[in-house]
């Protein structure tokens, strides 16, 4: 019997990991900008190089910022993870973790609802070198099915974007582990408030903190926490790549944390008001939205997760033209990609990512031109649903 | 250690904690302490911040200086400075000074019973004769904003301490680059970091720096009580600018020079003011107390000419206020920074709608010179 993850709150947000800086008492971690990390000597260097020395920072940016770790540290108590790794973007975070862990001849298995940069880089990219990926559904039996001996890794997001199904987690834990699989899951949509995958089992747990994490959606981040025998491994790739958080993000992005839990109450709050809203609508056909009880995978993500979040996808009784009237009307979301910052913001899914597909093949991806994705932020749910409402009226 | 390489070392640059090259930036309000009053150096960042502490010792470094004192802005670093002072104190101040100086001397300090005399601090025996026996400081701009009159630093420090009072150098037009009032007998140097300092016209801030002890802590105690104090971002942003000061300024500086010498031989130009041309008036008392003439000047457009479509007319130089930047600046002072001024005072002053002040920027002096010889034809053209 699966277990809702732990509850944790604003007092974790704020305090976990290393939250004041030991040599000033500065309870905001100090923004290090440094490209080099200098030596007293040559001695003191050796010392470092060697292990003996007490010191844990390397010597240059690009392997260790003195930022990034405290709020990396911030980040692996919120997940329950040895270790977390910052990157770039969430992408940088997604293609590290699948360049370390595998290699030519291994195969992939990647659920079909999932952020198209990501099956793309599957599937295109990582082809190159001669690895092969399957797109299965996002249920444990469609996984099962797919794991080959050649299988490697299982990667997949849950709640997915942007219908949000909710895998099993805690039973693709089981199957991993049975089959000498690596379990990753992209848990962007849930945060650590809402659902810890390493608590059920998974390996990886891999966020685009961009969205909730950051929450202000104004920085590009992406975090990798699990163990420190498998992460390490990621981080060391990643000082060989590049792909790496800026200190001042980093600052940033540990801010919004603190904010975490209280944010996410509000965005769920909203999510739950105006999913109710939407599926009562006449011009509106059908509402994804896990805490509904409509939604296919209501029942596991109730027994998964602690909340839903504000992410709201629909498919509107309309065209694409009447879809874009709409979106055009609404006044309190702005039209753009991304979610999870307290600026609520929306998009018609087509625009971003699907433009150059034909119509045909989009409806088989099972993205049609009146699917309409809502990020809700924390503006007042009133306020939210009358704006949906005048733009609805218009349909 | 000469001064570029000072501008690149500053006194505990490098972190000792993680051999970080450069000074965290210690966005912080509060420093948690082990027990009450018992901290480890800091308590509250409007009282101290590391970040803020090392653009300090940066700028006393620089300056020639013992203390370095920061503030949010150059005006702030000015008010400071005259909290000095009581009621009933007297203040002699450079005619033509700043707007923005101008316009807190006469409009806000007065109220607390400190009056001002404005004075043309050129000229020593102007200074001597303004004196009065409640006198207590001297607050000088040489070169002055916009006027470019130069004031003889050495002089006037020997004076004011003869009649005990201090003197305040605002340097913002040379930087400690190019003049070092501490250097000279000044007891305080006063700078808008916001210009040359910073240069990337992306912050606000002013520091003062002194030798004397006890101004300095008097400085300290005002910076904390009064609060007006820079950000750890903005001060870590301010140093990593001053580390280009010389390299940027010697540029400006350069063609400065250029610009200056091709107005002169412009029939529309009646008069150029740049301490850099040996015609000028305070050309040898400029040379004798700073390492070069800048990157300011200004020029007085002959009659007939609109200075306000001539300054409408340029593409390369930015319309604006500030200068010390990156990027090339003009100004319309009597319409723009000395707007506090009454119009009469102008007049007066000589500070007329047809002087143009210029600071020059980084961009390819060709370009700035055939920008504004396409504004002087534009503006010579009727209607």
């Amino acid at each position: 019997m699966a277990m809702a993850t732990r509850k944790i709150g604003s007092t974790e947000c704020v305090h976990s990991g290393v939250s004041t800086c030991e040599t000033t008492g500065s309870v905001a971690p100090p923004i290090v900008h440094s490209a080099p990390f200098t030596f007293e000597s040559i001695g003191a260097a050796l010392d470092y190089l060697e292990g003996r020395s007490t010191r844990r920072q390397p010597e240059y940016g690009r392997m260790a910022n003195p930022t990034v770790t405290c709020v990396e540290s911030r980040l692996a108590a919120l997940e329950g993870a040895e270790k977390a790794q910052l990157f770039a973007s969430g992408m940088a975070a997604i293609t590290t973790l699948l360049l370390c862990t595998l290699k030519s001849g291994d195969h992939v298995v990647l659920t079909s609802d999932c952020y198209k940069r990501t099956r793309d880089f599957c599937e295109g990219s990582l082809s190159k070198f001669g690895v092969t990926t399957s797109v299965v559904a996002p249920s444990l039996e469609a996984i099962e099915g797919a794991i080959g001996s050649a299988t490697r890794l299982v990667f997949t997001e849950t709640p997915t974007n942007p219908f949000q199904y909710v895998v099993d987690i805690e039973g693709l834990a089981k199957l991993g582990r049975e089959r000498g699989v690596l379990t990753v899951v992209d848990s962007t949509f849930a945060t650590p408030v809402y659902l810890r995958p390493l608590e059920f089992g998974i390996d990886l747990v891999v966020h685009s903190a961009t969205k909730y994490l950051g929450g202000h959606n104004d920085l590009i981040a992406g975090v990798v926490a699990g163990r420190a025998e498998l992460v390490q491994p990621i981080a060391d790739l990643l000082a060989t790549l590049g792909g790496i958080c800026d200190p001042t993000t980093a600052f940033l992005l540990g801010r919004g944390v603190k904010t975490l839990a209280l944010r996410m109450a509000r965005h769920s709050a909203n999510g739950q008001a105006v999913a109710e809203f939407l599926e009562g609508h006449p011009r509106v056909r059908k509402v994804f939205y896990p805490g509904l009880a409509s939604h296919p995978h209501h029942a596991i993500a109730r027994k998964l997760m602690l909340g839903f979040g504000g992410v709201v996808t629909f498919l509107l009784d309309a065209d694409r033209e009447g879809t874009a009237r709409f979106i055009d009307r609404l006044k309190i979301p702005s039209l753009g990609p991304s979610l999870g910052g307290v600026e609520s913001l929306v998009e018609q899914v087509i625009l971003f990512g699907y433009l150059d597909i034909p119509p045909e093949e989009r409806q088989r991806l099972g993205v049609p031109d009146n699917l309409v994705r809502l990020s809700l932020g924390i503006e007042n749910t009133e306020d939210i649903i009358a704006d949906l409402q005048q733009a609805l009226n218009d349909v | 250690m000469r001064l570029a390489s000072k501008l690149i070392h500053p006194p505990g640059g490098t972190c000792q904690h993680t051999g970080a090259v450069h000074v965290p930036i210690y966005e912080t309000s509060t420093f948690k302490q082990d027990a009450p009053g018992r901290n480890k150096g800091y308590d509250y960042s409007r009282t101290g911040n590391p970040t803020r502490d090392a653009l300090e010792t940066y700028i006393a470094h620089v300056e020639s200086g013992r203390h370095g004192v920061s503030f949010s802005s150059g005006m702030a670093a000015i008010t400071s400075c005259l909290m000095l002072l009581r009621a009933g104190d007297h203040l002699i101040a450079t005619a033509g000074l700043y707007g923005g100086t101008y316009r807190l001397l006469t409009q806000v300090i007065e109220d607390f019973g400190i009056f001002s005399s404005f004075v043309d601090t050129g000229d020593l025996a102007a200074i001597e004769a303004a004196f009065t026996s409640s006198t207590k400081a001297l607050l000088v701009e040489t070169p002055s904003n916009p006027l470019m009159r130069i004031s003889d630093i050495r002089a006037i420090a020997a004076l004011a301490h003869r009649r005990g009072a201090l003197l305040m150098v605002d340097n913002t037009f040379m930087s400690p680059w190019l003049q070092r009032p501490l250097e000279l007998g000044a007891d305080l140097v006063i700078e808008s970091a916001t210009k040359f300092l910073n240069g990337h016209s992306d912050v606000l801030a002013g520091l003062v720096s002194t030798n004397d002890d006890g101004l300095a802590r008097r400085l300290k105690q005002i910076q904390n009580a009064v609060g007006a104090v820079p950000s750890p971002l903005d001060c870590w942003l301010l140093m990593r600018g001053m580390k280009t000061l010389a390299v940027r300024l010697s540029h400006e500086q350069a063609s400065a020079g250029r610009i200056a010498e091709w107005l002169s031989r412009r029939p529309e130009v009646e008069r150029v003011l740049y301490p850099g041309l040996e015609t000028f008036d305070g050309y040898e008392v400029h040379r004798a107390q700073a390492d070069g003439p800048g990157a300011v000047l200004s020029f007085v457009l002959g009659d007939g000419l609109n200075a306000g479509t001539f300054v409408s007319s340029v593409s390369v130089w930015t319309l604006a206020v500030s200068l010390g930047a990156v990027e090339s600046i003009i100004t319309q002072p009597s319409r723009m920074t000395h707007l506090s001024y009454p119009r009469e005072e102008l007049a007066r002053l000589g500070l007329s709608d047809n002087l143009v002040r210029l600071s020059v920027g980084l961009e390819d002096p060709d370009d700035l010179i055939a920008d504004l010889e396409t504004a002087l034809d534009l503006t010579r053209k009727p209607g």
